[in-house]
């Protein structure tokens, strides 16, 4: 009778999974032409994977030099690179406002304000608390500016895709793969295997060596130590952005992970003593 | 089986209070309930739909706290949570996927109540109850869906609210009265999340009359032969809370990986879009766990006759007491019965594939044809598959059970439950724990 308890018990367990991992579908992102879909082992794949901080650091100059020209980044706060998990997370600075990164870079942009003085709309430098500026004041003007499409918000779009980072790292390097003769272009439209139908309104953002990537300062038992950068190839431009967004995306995934290794545990130490219980309780009956 | 009550009150203020309100002796009662010593891991989904019900309700109750039911702040205000709220990201999470947890709990349930013949007299109040509660269950799901206001939420509304258009004559007056307006819109976004409030409490009243009734008649058991004397029985304290909670832990194990780990496999990616009027996504597909009855609404051509499949797939459920008119409960000794509901298991799983689908595509193939110099894949299409198993899944309520309600011999069964535990020849051996 153990024995089948057990085997109910397995089965049930498989039936769970089955039905749910069978009817969780990946719709996967329909790859035009030939080309492949490159599927590389990122930092943060996996159950212990974590951001890779000097390239979600470099990502960050690659949006604010390239993408931001024409994308916003809503949801994200300047505050938010120095929090924890963050690309620009200093453990001497708990309060990411203090980080000298986050204040950098918000003085870094003008931010619409109100004078409160005169009541005025005026610009000033950001800080830490304000949000990623938005580059159009609105969709229509965003959409004015690019011949019609609106450049989508980049906060969470790593996760807005299925294929999530694999997808947007391929469409960003493939842009020169040939074009079958099948897909027509009409003007304002370039072709990516990436994209559904073949067609995207964004042109190649990315050309070898179109940013400097500047040495990156690490943290390294309390010292500050420079690492030298790697080449800005196209292909390393869109690995280090999708480690920002993949970040911007998904902000609290180590946190998420670390949290879930503990309750995991946790509960695997719990079943195990609740079945020893069970054991204990049931030693004399039959069933 | 609820039997006379055993509860004495050992204290002053205990029977101070038994006089006056016995709750005391409610809980008591409850406890050492008399539950066939037979019960298997299938009848554990009962405790962890409970759990699921208050995991729901607490997460739910907070994310309230920081939503917003504004068109124009509704998908920010999720961002918030996710990003800002401290442990934000793990109640909004453990809401998400505590959802598809929650069905996935109610399906195992919903199987383990068709196998073992749970709805058969005098248990058809609790099966009634039951359907109910999953009915409620998946109106909360679906209010509570649109809420992100990403684009499956505002897509999914527009889509199932515009059934109501396919009423005759009054068809959309009523989609009108039910948005608010003339579009899925701020109106319909307020008053779905008023109701997504609401309705977790009429399920919690819903699940407090099954658990009475459940109790009024005693739990059905996998051999479907009701307790006839004492030895047939344990209490419910200690022996099943401790098996219960055994489940829950596992259970809980699996629902932490989704949680932690694939937190949006069972999510749509244009969900992380905000929603747009303007602009359809090229594949509208509800979560997982509505998709069978996606299939079978597109199994017609006709969107009235699609709705009314749909319905009635539901309301097959509510009858089935009286459509299965066999007298042996369990399927086990049912050997017919058994292998028809065990296809109609894999139809069910067909009809989410289905769902999942889009028709014309080829599900199964075949072979392959040419269609203007091209080659295709041929052979059967999601549509077709889909009419299939929505033939089969009417199919087994509506013909097979009933006659085989009339025609089946049951296989040899034992006289009690005490008999199929110890088997007919034994003797001797202890019944109840040794202290």
């Amino acid at each position: 009778m153990a024995f089948k308890t057990s085997k109910n018990l397995i089965l049930s367990a498989i039936l769970a999974v089955a039905s749910v991992s069978g009817m969780a579908f990946a719709a996967g992102g329909g790859v035009y032409g030939d080309y492949k879909m490159k599927h590389p082992d990122w930092s943060f794949n996996g159950a212990f994977g974590t951001y890779d901080r000097a390239a979600a650091q470099r990502g960050y100059q690659v949006y604010r030099e390239v993408c931001a020209a024409c994308h916003s980044l809503k949801y994200v706060a300047f505050r938010h690179l120095g929090d924890e998990g963050a690309p620009f997370y200093l453990e001497d600075f708990p309060n990411p406002s203090d980080n000298p990164y986050v204040k950098n870079f918000a003085a870094d942009w003008q931010v619409a304000d109100i004078d409160s003085e005169t009541g005025d709309v005026i610009e000033r430098t950001g800080i830490a608390a304000d949000y990623f500026p938005q580059p159009f004041p609105n969709d229509a003007a965003a959409r004015a500016s690019n011949g019609g499409s609106l450049p989508p918000d980049l906060s969470s779009m790593v996760k807005a895709r299925s294929g999530g980072a694999d997808y947007l790292y391929n469409l960003l390097i493939s842009y020169d793969t040939p074009k079958p003769d099948s897909v027509e272009l009409t003007p304002g439209l370039h072709w990516n295997p990436v994209m559904d139908g073949g067609k995207i309104a964004m042109a190649a953002p990315l050309s070898d060596e179109l940013v400097t990537y500047e040495p990156t300062e690490t943290m390294y038992n309390g010292e500050l130590k420079l690492v030298d950068p790697p080449v800005a190839t196209v292909e390393q431009m869109a690995s280090d952005l999708t480690q920002f967004l993949a970040w911007t995306a998904d902000p609290k995934l180590e946190q998420r992970k670390g949290v879930g290794l503990m309750t995991i545990v946790y509960l695997l130490i719990l079943s195990l003593l609740l079945f020893l219980s069970y054991k204990r309780v049931w030693r004399n009956v039959k069933h | 089986m609820s039997g006379p009550s055993t509860y004495e009150p050992k204290y002053a203020a205990a029977k101070w209070m038994d006089q006056r309100l016995p709750i005391i002796r409610m809980g008591a009662d409850f406890m050492t309930f008399p539950s066939p010593r037979n019960l298997n891991y299938w009848y554990t989904f009962g405790g962890i739909l409970a759990l699921c019900l208050v995991v729901q309700i607490l997460s739910g109750v907070i994310l309230a706290m920081h939503y917003v039911a504004d068109v124009d702040k509704a998908f920010a205000s999720v961002q918030r949570i996710r990003r800002d709220v401290p442990f934000g990201w793990l109640l909004q999470s453990m809401h998400a996927v505590g959802a598809s947890m929650f069905f996935l709990a109610v399906y195992m349930h919903m199987f383990r109540g068709l196998y073992y013949g749970s709805y058969k007299a005098p248990r058809e109040v609790i099966w009634i109850l039951g359907c109910a509660i999953y009915l409620v269950m998946m109106a909360t799901a679906f209010l509570g869906y649109t809420l992100p206001w990403g684009q499956m939420s505002f897509w999914g509304a527009t889509v199932i609210t515009g059934f109501f258009s396919a009423v005759p004559i009054v068809g959309e007056s009523l989609q009108q009265w039910l948005l608010g307006g003339y579009a899925v819109d701020n109106a319909t976004l307020q008053r779905f999340f008023a109701l997504h409030y609401l309705l977790p409490f009429v399920i919690a009243a819903l699940v407090g009359l099954h658990v009475w009734a459940l109790h009024h008649v005693g739990q059905n058991n996998p051999i479907g032969i009701s307790e006839k004397t004492e030895s047939d029985t344990l209490s419910f304290h200690p022996f099943y809370t401790v098996k219960d909670a055994f489940a829950i832990a596992v259970f809980l194990v699996i629902f932490a990986v989704f949680l932690f780990y694939l937190p949006d496999a069972l999510g749509h990616a244009d969900n992380y879009i905000e929603a747009d009027a303007m602009k359809t996504p090229p594949h509208i597909v509800p979560e997982w766990y509505f998709l069978p009855f996606y299939a079978i609404l597109r199994a017609v051509p006709d969107k009235l006759a699609g709705i009314l499949l749909m319905l009635g797939a539901i309301i097959v459920l509510f009858i089935l007491p009286w459509l299965d008119t066999h007298k042996v409960r369990s399927m086990r000794f049912r050997p017919v019965a058994r292998w028809f509901f065990l296809i109609f298991i894999v139809f069910c799983f067909i009809l989410g594939w289905c769902g999942a689908g889009v028709p014309d595509d080829v599900a199964i193939k075949l072979g392959s044809k040419m269609v203007d110099g091209v080659k295709v894949d041929s052979g059967i299409t999601f549509y077709r598959l889909g009419q299939v198993a929505t033939i089969y899944y009417f199919a087994y309520f509506l013909i097979i059970l009933p006659v085989l309600g009339l025609v089946e011999k049951p296989i040899k069964r034992p006289d009690s439950i005490t008999k199929a535990v110890l088997g007919d020849g034994k003797r001797g051996a202890a019944l109840a724990p040794a202290e």
